[in-house]
């Protein structure tokens, strides 16, 4: 029985009808009076310095405005170690490093005006991987930091490491003991949408930008900053954000591009909008990072595990973002995920002359969980134990503290892996490895879930203003991007508030009309923007029901008089006025009555009457009103040198199982059937969760079988979908069964936990272990494809 | 040097002047200023561009817009009808989810559009089939299958 009216029940998303009919505006779509484009002309080389730029014939090109280098506008640093700029001067150091510029009237002459630009470069030796920049003496990516000292190799100054518990001891209690060296590849985030923004500037010097971002108010912190550059301090940014073609962390940083259309408008007086195409996405736009991780890991006689042990180092790029913090989440499940006491964690992150890196979906947590939990079956496997009785054994519990510190409230890790194991028909299945290879395998993952405190806040404010007609408008900071965000703040503030979540209208975010928000990553969208809604409501609905002692009674007399007109009108047998006395109100789907009160239409005063009627007061003055809530979770921003501490109000769990049938001929896996159980606290709107775990684990799926950016010397070499492989509708074709474990999380907007990362973290392991069981042959590399399996299935021959 | 081109809209003549190497896609969305139909990569892998051309599902992007002279073509805008009411196709990917991002939308609307003239009760796998030209990032496809599916029984229903 659902205690709600509209939590938990299917309701339609209220962006889907403008996005079937095409009436949604993407940055694609926009454009402004005067407009013009502006194109980017990229580095030859991955590592060289400049000799010479010379712009005189792209300047000469009809119809082109503006001409930029960085030797002709202002210093625009960028990145959060600065160690970026907008327009790069004297050096590049990756084949995208931006070198000019062009505003033109179309994007086909701002494009060939680009090409016309002439750089003379001086090539210079480069490191196209930790291994070579690591090495004495290996070309520096920076000769100097941001500050200008001089710098000795090329590691990225970051530091995130945890040590716990006695390592050693933990290792003397060892029974058996795996060690293991797991890699992921660089991957696209693939938006469907790709990147682009307009720059306007008005009259005044203050910025706006319309921005494919996930963090307007971060973003103009770093316009903002910017915009001091241009001798513009104190003037403001404006950041709008349009319909997103998805986000997937693309949107966590602010970019290169977008500082090169605030020059070009600057310098052109005309709104300019650059918009990348695919080539550009992939080649010039921050991928997920590569990365490599050492594991150890040890049990003792009965399977409980004595220790763990990671390191892991990450190709950086040649310029920080937030890849670069990309442990900073890996401490979560490398101290958390499954009981282990004895835990050491520490992380490299190294410069290099490929593509710098940044967010995607899950931020470190794919990357580790790929390691620990192939490394759990192998200890398992070396243990003699069953991997899922090895789980249940180690399995988090509600209310324990773990290494980092993290305080589990609730936690349905145990039900997760058991519904797996039920739906696989795990202990009938596992081990056969019958003459058909086929094999089942799982994971299991943990994730913040409720926000992740990476920052001094990680808050989320909200205002929500009725109007005359019964319909609340939002205005929340966070940024919907295809996840369903508006529509769990529909549902929410209509079940909090008592009215119907159609008359719920979220406003477009803009920092000129939403409060600040961090941004919307960490799966924290839903859990802040929701307990955000739920605060404002509550102030909103206790507001209103002061008001109803008054306008109750007037609009009852008024209504029953008129009905009174009628002939067959019988009075109530009700006393109303005595309810209304006592005020005793309840406002619930859109109309306001008073307890027990028959359902009489003159007994109940809708919700819009009900604002107008407080807007346009009888006695005493009117007014209109609004509310706001700001809601700060209870959280610690974590010591990064010690890796401890609470860093989200709660914790998702969840467990991935898969079925495989292994083609020992042709080295092709193909997947019988997935299922995956997640601990989601409360499910707001079935339909939005289901989709975001169902498009989760296609993301997982591209992750563990195809998807990999491949460079040459830092060159990216499949630029487009013809040779970087997404899932289609029909690699997803097999049966996949979603479950949904409510825990009912006392942190979370009605129990709800965030849920839009774990769906894809435990996939590629689940795999990998379904394919031991399968073949006996363990795959270290993502992806899998057909070709490492006949490889490994000819070593172990 | 622009040149004339004239072809059915959604049902409306159109007369427009596009450039001789312009695509179908920037004829509908630069020069009829339509812009529901998106480019997601400009080399027909990606399949958000699609739209109808005499019935057939094409990639916008890689069709020459001159090759649509007298030709009748349909766009996700033309799905809706007059009185601006969605199609029981479009409804049916509103009821069951099947838009998240919606970038990819109304490519896969379209997709779906020409699969259904074709077969008004597809398999699964039929669908799956149709959708392969058709990349979507958020949905892993499971909710589009189900619109698709949704809307086909609902036509059968209401048919029989």
């Amino acid at each position: 029985m659902n205690e709600f009216r509209f939590i938990g029940v299917d309701t339609a998303r209220p962006d889907a009808p403008d996005k079937v009919s095409g009436r949604a505006q993407y940055i694609h779509d926009i454009t402004l009076p005067g407009m013009l484009w502006g194109a980017i002309r990229f580095s030859d080389h991955a590592h060289a310095r400049i000799r010479h730029i010379d712009t005189s014939e792209a300047e000469k090109l009809p119809g082109v405005e503006a001409v930029i280098t960085a030797y002709n506008t202002p210093e625009v640093r960028i990145g959060f170690l600065r160690d970026n700029f907008a327009l790069k001067r004297d050096k590049v150091r990756q084949f995208r490093d931006e070198i000019a510029a062009v505003a033109a009237r179309d994007p086909e002459t701002a494009r060939e005006a680009a090409a016309l630009i002439r750089v003379e470069y001086e090539p210079l030796p480069g490191v196209f991987s930790p291994e070579e920049a690591l090495v004495e003496g290996a070309p520096l990516v920076h000769e100097t930091d941001a500050r200008g000292r001089a710098r000795k190799d090329n590691i990225v100054p970051v530091r995130f490491a945890h040590h716990s518990g006695d390592l050693e001891a933990g290792k003397r209690a060892s029974r058996h003991v795996v060690e293991g060296e797991y890699r992921v590849p660089l991957i696209q985030q693939s938006c469907m949408g790709t990147a682009g923004c307009i720059a306007s500037f008005d009259a005044r010097g203050n910025l706006t930008l319309v921005a494919k971002t996930q963090i307007p108010f971060l973003a103009q912190k770093d316009f903002n900053r910017a915009l001091g550059a241009l001798g513009l301090e104190g003037r403001n940014t404006r950041v709008v954000v349009p319909a997103l073609g998805g986000g997937f962390g693309t949107g966590l940083d602010t970019h290169a591009y977008e500082y090169i259309a605030m020059l070009l408008a600057w310098r052109t007086g005309r709104p300019v909008k650059i918009l990348y195409n695919r080539e550009e996405e992939f080649a010039f736009l921050s991928p997920r990072q590569s990365a490599s991780a050492r594991i150890r890991q040890g049990c003792d006689e009965n399977g409980r595990l004595t220790f763990r042990e990671i390191e892991v180092v990450q190709d950086n790029g040649a310029y920080t973002s937030w890849g670069a913090t990309f442990p900073s989440v890996m401490l979560v499940p490398a101290t958390s995920l499954y009981r282990v006491q004895n835990v050491s964690f520490e992380s490299k992150i190294v410069y290099t002359n490929n593509t710098y890196c940044q967010a995607m979906r899950g931020y470190g947590n794919p990357e580790i969980t790929w390691p620990i939990e192939s490394s759990i079956d192998e200890l398992a496997e070396l243990a003699g134990i069953d991997p899922f009785d090895m789980r249940l054994l180690n399995c988090n519990q509600p209310g324990e503290t773990t290494p980092m510190g993290l305080k589990i409230t609730t936690c349905g890790l145990k039900e997760c892996l058991e519904r797996t194991a039920a739906s696989l028909d795990w202990k009938e299945k596992r081990g056969r490895q019958d003459a058909k290879r086929r094999g089942v395998g799982m994971a299991g993952v943990i994730n913040v879930a409720g926000g992740g405190k990476i920052y001094r806040s990680d808050g989320s404010g909200i205002i929500l203003k009725p109007d005359d007609y019964g319909n609340v408008n939002v205005s929340y900071g966070g940024v919907e991007m295809g996840q369903g965000l508006h529509s769990a703040l529909a549902l929410t503030v209509a079940e909090a508030l008592g009215i119907r979540p159609e008359n719920v209208i979220v406003n477009q975010t803009d920092t000129a009309s939403c409060p600040w928000d961090v941004g919307t990553h960490a799966s924290r969208g839903a859990f802040m923007a929701c307990n955000a809604a739920v605060l404002a409501a509550r102030k909103l609905k206790a507001r209103l029901l002061e008001w109803a002692a008054e306008i109750y009674p007037q609009e009852v007399e008024e209504a029953l008089a008129r009905a009174r007109r009628h002939s067959s009108f019988k009075e109530p047998d009700f006393d109303w006025r005595d309810a209304a006395r006592r005020g005793q109100f309840e406002l619930a789907n859109g109309i306001l009555t008073v307890t027990g009160a028959p359902e009489l239409p003159e007994l109940q005063v809708d919700f819009g009457r009900l604002l107008r009627a407080v807007h346009f007061r009888r006695q005493g003055p009117g007014t209109t009103f609004a509310e706001d809530a700001f809601y700060e979770p209870p959280t610690e921003l974590p010591d990064w040198d010690k890796g401890i501490g609470n860093m989200s109000a709660t914790y998702a769990f969840g467990a991935q199982g898969v079925e495989v049938e292994v083609d020992e001929e042709t080295g092709e896996v193909k997947i019988l059937r997935l299922v995956a159980v997640h601990d989601v606290g409360r499910v707001l709107n079935p339909q939005t969760l289901k989709g975001q775990i169902y498009g989760a684990l296609a993301q997982g799926i591209g992750y563990a079988m195809y998807e990999q950016v491949l460079t040459d010397k830092g060159r990216v070499l499949n630029p487009g979908f013809t040779d970087y492989k997404l899932p289609t509708a029909c690699e997803m074709g097999f049966p996949i069964d979603v479950q949904l474990v409510e825990t009912n999380d006392p942190e979370g907007p009605f129990g709800a936990k965030g849920v839009g990362e774990p769906g894809l973290v435990p996939t590629a392991p689940a795999i990998a272990n379904a394919i031991f069981d399968a073949i006996g042959v363990r795959i270290r590399d993502l992806p899998i494809t057909p070709e490492k399996i006949l490889l490994a299935l000819r070593q172990r021959r | 040097m622009k040149v004339p081109l004239r072809f059915l809209l959604n049902g409306r003549e159109v007369a427009l002047e596009v450039q001789p190497h312009a695509r179908l896609l920037d004829a509908l969305r630069d020069y009829a200023g339509l812009t529901g139909t998106k480019e997601g990569c400009g080399e027909g892998e990606c399949g958000a561009c699609t739209v109808l051309v005499d019935g057939r599902a094409v990639n916008s992007c890689l069709y020459p817009a001159l090759e649509a002279e007298g030709c009748a073509v349909l766009t996700v805008e033309g799905l809706v009808s007059a009185q601006g009411g969605l199609s029981e196709l479009q409804q049916a990917f509103v009821e069951e989810g099947g838009a998240q991002c919606g970038f990819c939308t109304p490519g896969m609307v379209m997709s779906a559009a020409a699969l259904l003239s074709e077969n008004a009760a597809p398999s699964d796998d039929e669908i799956r089939e149709a959708l392969v030209g058709n990349l979507c990032r958020c949905t892993g496809y499971t909710q589009i299958v189900a619109s698709i599916r949704a809307a086909a029984q609902k036509a059968g229903k209401a048919q029989s």
